[in-house]
């Protein structure tokens, strides 16, 4: 199949299964506490919302490259799949964010 | 480009799914934008923890993430059992994973009842705003508070309250206010309350796809749909997961000589994991 080196055993399973838990008690205990110096106004929103956002997009990655394996697929296969979704939801995302200003502001 | 057809097949049905998530979540934010003052703050919403009195905010949805995670990583080490083909591990973990995913389900329906049941009751107004009953310091007054006094929060949420009761319960105390749920809402004190009161007002338990005591009613549209359609994947998952395990143990994929099944029904059970990870910020989180 020609794959990019794959991993063996089962330790490296347990690594990525630690570090989503270690990443969702972050996220939970920030959810719960609410620092008040993370409260601050940052890209239009609180820090804490976009450390959230940032938290869970290096969740995402970790999902998709290492237990979807995409990470070890050939790299063909990789850009097919990572392309169209990192083109397409940021530019909806972006859209919706900019329409969003002008209706709350009508 | 030496990908199997049905691998590549179910990864182009993944891309196609997360644009169709990502389109509603999207809508979700756009809608949440434009009514920001009357809609809910999450952790106002999800208070409940099984065999716990009291709110205990985003625990509850913490432990689904983590039953969900949990079993994405044993769907892994199925896929990782089956490289190695170990039939017996692989049925071992495939089993651990329908289980996983029967939690999961078993855990939003116990948070669906509890969302549709209702918790503290709100108010109706005439021009259909939701209001939240609050105490002079701002904290949210149940209905059952409202009319049992203190001992009342304690009780079940089961009871239907009737609005003469809670009006006059609330009529009765001036320190009592109404506030809009969302966050920076409008503030009503008593006698402006009363006023609005006095133009006509319902009194709203629980939520349906018309109404909801948490405020805006599309919060709980969404909230049922998004769910929803993550909860049937999550389902069909399961009976995917179900079918699968069958077939490892009647030795299909042994006599075929490869696992490529379970590491092509793997891709879906990680993809809804993945969806469940966003579903988590934008719902509960942010």
């Amino acid at each position: 199949m020609g794959e990019h080196a794959h991993p063996t055993g089962t330790a490296w399973i347990w690594k990525i299964f630690w570090l989503l838990l270690a990443i969702t008690a972050v996220e939970v205990a920030l959810g719960i506490v609410k620092p008040e110096f993370l409260m601050v106004q940052f890209a239009g929103t609180s820090l804490l919302n976009v450390i959230f956002i940032g938290l869970t997009l290096v969740k995402a990655a970790y999902i998709v490259m290492y237990f979807m394996h995409l990470k070890f697929e050939e790299t063909f296969l990789q850009w097919t799949i990572y392309l169209p979704v990192l083109i397409l939801i940021p530019y909806l995302t972006f859209i919706l964010i900019a329409e969003g200003a002008q209706i709350y502001a009508a | 480009m030496r990908a199997e057809y049905g691998k590549l097949m179910m990864w182009f049905f993944l891309i196609s799914d997360a644009l169709t998530f990502s389109g509603f979540l999207t809508a979700y934010g756009f809608m949440r934008f434009k009514f920001e003052q009357s809609w809910p703050v999450a952790e106002a919403v999800f208070t409940h923890f099984p065999g716990v009195e009291g709110d205990q905010p985003l625990l509850y949805v913490a432990l689904m993430t983590f039953i969900l995670i949990m079993s994405s990583v044993t769907m892994v080490l199925a896929v990782n059992a089956g490289h190695e083909k170990k039939q017996g591990a692989v049925a071992w973990w495939m089993l651990a994973t329908i289980v996983g995913g029967a939690i999961f389900l078993g855990s939003q329906a116990w948070e669906w009842y509890h969302f549709i049941q209702g918790d503290k009751g709100a108010i109706e107004l005439a021009d259909t705003r939701i209001l939240k009953v609050a105490d002079a310091d701002g904290h949210v007054v149940s209905f059952s508070q409202m009319v049992h006094g203190e001992a009342g929060h304690a009780s079940n949420h089961d009871e239907e309250f009737n609005q003469s009761d809670v009006f006059a319960a609330f009529k009765a105390n001036p320190n009592w206010k109404l506030i809009e749920p969302g966050k920076a809402g409008a503030v009503y004190e008593h006698a402006e309350a009363m006023a609005l009161l006095g133009q006509g007002a319902d009194i709203v338990q629980g939520a349906n796809m018309h109404r909801n005591e948490y405020g805006h009613k599309l919060f709980a549209n969404f909230f049922f749909f998004i769910t929803g359609f993550h909860g049937f994947h999550v389902f069909s998952g399961v009976v995917f997961n179900f079918i699968l395990f069958y077939n490892v143990l009647l030795g299909t994929y042994e006599r075929r000589n490869h696992y490529g099944m379970v590491e092509k029904i793997g891709l879906y059970w990680h993809f809804v994991d993945l969806v469940w990870v966003f579903v988590f910020t934008f719902f509960y989180l942010v």
